[in-house]
């Protein structure tokens, strides 16, 4: 039998701003509105301030370890841009740009920091989950949420990101596999940024593209310039017409870079290259959406001078909401484990005493029972589709 | 007048199941085998018959994957029903069930829940060997955020799996191999039995033997055989491990002065060790003994079938502790 070619394939890359600011007219046609561009871009520098003053806190003490996002604002904007607003989110850590496009405070991102699990709260209505700190593991609960969505004959479709480095990880392909196998609507976004802590990206995937594990999965797969908002939101709004129409996952890499270190505890000087820091610098998806405008004359010195002042107080704001917030009362550690507090943690949030002590109900005024009025909401499930 | 038949443990569990999912739309099941096959052990035999291929679903050989879907799906509202062949093959999916299910509610304050319940057997199987024997529940126990039941006989097979459905928090629900074609009287009619709560399967005045699941076979045996030497056993079986419904067990002990814990899994930071610490905490002046517990052997479980005999906490083991708490040894 003569050798027989069974597959072969390409991957494309788009790319349609690029760093030089050179804009393909034909595939940036009608893709974001003029008015929107400016902003978005308005909000970019907005997430650049935030990230600034995100890390000054940290800095000096006022925030624990911070993640910036520096560098990477167009991937997740753009995707976040291109999708519904009803649409889920799946982050990780680093979409605060898209995150607070589709609505989330700022100040909850800094009360995460801050440690406080009021920051994961997120509000009703914004479709998004906390943000995963385990990595990889977010990616399965976006298939979770397309899987019901799909169940439930809903139209929503889910978007979940990770990094470089979380396609190494055994719930990466699971979800890959899965989301293939079953026709579920989800978008999965990688932000390669080159490295994952101290490690290359090629460490985690020898292939030439991280992209084509997609394909590998019998899903499409796309590269594209993740700092350039263009062609973010291009490949997303396709990858998400595609999920609604047939349920079908795409799998996008959006090569981009962590222009800051991997989080403030951490010092990127020794592991990498500064020649490679300062043309990655030039690349910036903000100077290029910029020049963009300027080009076009939609965007200014002056305006860029008040965008700026804008910004600063955008973010002050946000950093004295946080830091306004009464600090949580010791009983919170119990509320929100169990849908309903069982009569032991009942016992020992009430007495407040090590377990070994705190489970004698006698100590207790009134007993279990009074315990169970004080004020901890009971919830009855009913049946039926929510 | 409710009438009963006598049913297998696992047609009760498939009962079970079967009724919330015609109650309730929401709630679905899936994992390995448990379509086309009808269940690695035909515990969801018919079902995809009934429900179709939407709410049964056969999935690729991928733990971690069904396990986090299963929470995704629950974070939207619906009830995921996910079987492990064996809690054996939940270790590869530690994670999503202990890292994540378990928390969500917590780090989201308030705003996900994850009505979920994982089920499938758990304990020896009968020589499966080391890697396939595992009796996840002391491990897993340790985690708050969870709820463990581990069900005796038909009745309570169905009563608890229906209840764990209802529960609005991840329930991990662990069924033996062993017991799958033990068979027990299970009503017509609906019923439920709440998460929390222990029973009495003997009464007895002399000294109260404590355990979980399978093991309660071997406790009912050694009572027996106790009661001819005229050493009156009560044995209570705690039902659910998360939450413990120490109360009863509490109650008991004031009553036998003495008690005995029985668990199938490896002695080291174990239940029948928080239990007996437990009963220490409460039953301090009401004891008359410490408290002895009774395991498997700290070993990993052997594949020959007479080690694997010896290892698993027996009847004879079970004789042994209870003669030396009361001091008939
Ligand atoms: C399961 C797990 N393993 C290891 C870590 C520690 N860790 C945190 S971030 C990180 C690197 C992740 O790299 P990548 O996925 O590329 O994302 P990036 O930080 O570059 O955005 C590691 C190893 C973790 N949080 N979770
Ligand atoms: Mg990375």
């Amino acid at each position: 039998m003569p050798v027989r070619t069974v597959l072969s394939t390409n991957i494309e890359y788009i790319s349609i701003l690029d760093e030089h600011g050179a804009f393909d007219a034909k595939l940036g046609k009608d893709l974001i509105s003029d008015e929107d561009v400016v902003k978005l871009y308005e909000h970019m520098i907005v997430c650049r301030r935030f990230d600034e003053i995100a890390f000054k806190l940290q800095r000096s003490g006022r925030m624990g370890t911070y993640p910036e996002n520096r560098g990477q604002e167009a991937a997740s904007l753009g995707a976040v841009y291109a999708l519904r607003k009803d649409d889920w989110l799946v982050p990780c850590y680093r979409e605060n740009p898209g995150l607070f496009w589709r609505g989330l405070p700022m100040e909850y991102i800094l009360l995460h920091w801050m440690g406080d699990e009021r920051g994961n709260q997120i509000p009703d209505g914004l479709y998004m989950t906390p943000q995963a700190i385990p990595i990889g593991t977010q990616m399965l609960h976006a298939v979770g949420l397309a899987w019901a969505g799909k169940y439930r004959g809903e139209d929503r479709i889910a978007c979940t990101f990770f990094g470089d480095g979380a396609t190494s990880e055994g719930d990466c392909h699971e979800a890959l596999n899965f989301a293939a196998n079953l026709d579920l609507p989800v978008v999965f976004v990688c932000q390669n940024n080159g490295w994952a802590i101290s490690v290359p990206a090629k460490i985690q995937c020898s292939a030439p593209t991280i992209a084509q594990r997609g394909l590998a999965y019998g899903m499409e797969c796309v590269q594209c310039d993740g700092n350039d908002i263009f062609a973010m939101v291009k490949v997303v709004r396709d990858a998400a017409e595609l999920a609604r129409r047939s349920h079908r996952p795409t799998f996008i890499e959006a090569v981009t870079y962590r222009l800051g270190d991997h989080t403030t505890a951490d010092d990127a000087r020794r592991y990498r290259d500064s020649a490679e820091v300062e043309m990655w610098k030039k690349r910036d998806p903000l100077i290029r959406l910029r020049k963009y405008l300027v080009d076009r004359n939609q965007w200014d010195n002056e305006k860029e001078q008040i965008l700026q002042a804008d910004a600063k107080e955008q973010v002050a704001a946000a950093v004295k909401r946080a830091e306004e917030i009464a600090a949580p009362s010791t009983t919170d550690m119990f509320d929100f484990l169990y849908a309903q507090l069982p009569d032991q943690l009942r016992i020992q949030r009430a007495t407040l005493r090590t377990a070994s002590l705190g489970q004698d109900p006698s100590q207790l005024e009134g007993g279990i029972e009074a315990s169970r009025q004080q004020g901890i909401e009971e919830t009855v499930s009913e049946p039926g589709l929510p | 007048m409710s009438t009963t038949r006598l049913i297998e443990f696992r047609d009760a569990l498939r009962e079970g199941m079967s009724e919330e999912m015609r109650r309730d739309p929401s709630v679905f099941l899936m994992g390995e085998e448990v379509a086309q096959y009808q269940g690695a052990y035909k515990v969801s035999r018919g079902m995809l018959q009934e429900f179709g291929p939407q709410r049964v679903i056969d999935t690729p050989i991928s733990e971690s994957g069904f396990a986090g879907l299963g929470i995704g799906a629950a974070m939207m509202g619906l009830r995921p029903i996910i079987e492990f062949m064996s809690w054996s093959f939940s270790l590869v999916a530690a994670d999503q069930i202990l890292n994540n299910a378990p928390k969500m509610l917590y780090m989201s304050g308030g705003q996900f829940k994850v009505p979920i319940v994982y089920r499938g057997n758990n304990g020896a199987g009968g020589q499966l060997g080391s890697t396939h024997s595992w009796s996840v529940e002391s491990m897993y126990a340790n985690v708050p955020g969870l709820k463990i039941a581990i069900p005796f006989d038909p009745y309570d097979a169905k009563g608890l799996i229906k209840t764990a459905i209802r529960d609005d928090n991840p329930v991990f629900f662990l069924e033996s191999e062993r017991l799958l074609s033990v068979k027990g009287d299970v009503p017509e009619a609906e019923y439920l039995i709440p998460l929390g709560q222990a029973t009495v399967r003997r009464t007895g005045s002399d000294c109260t033997i404590v355990s979980f699941g399978r093991p309660l076979y071997f406790c009912m045996e050694a009572a027996e055989t106790l009661a001819s030497d005229g050493i009156d056993c009560e044995v209570i079986d705690g039902r659910t491990i998360r939450p413990l419904d120490i109360e009863t067990i509490v109650r008991s002990v004031c009553k036998t002065n003495c008690c005995v814990v029985v668990d199938q899994s490896w002695p080291f930071a174990s239940i029948a060790a928080e239990v007996a610490a437990q009963v220490h905490e409460r039953c301090f002046d009401d004891l008359d003994h410490h408290v002895v517990r009774v395991h498997s052997d700290d070993v990993p479980p052997a594949y020959a079938y007479n080690l694997e005999q010896e290892m698993l906490p027996n009847a004879r083991k079970i004789c042994e502790a209870v003669r030396t708490v009361t001091y008939n040894a």
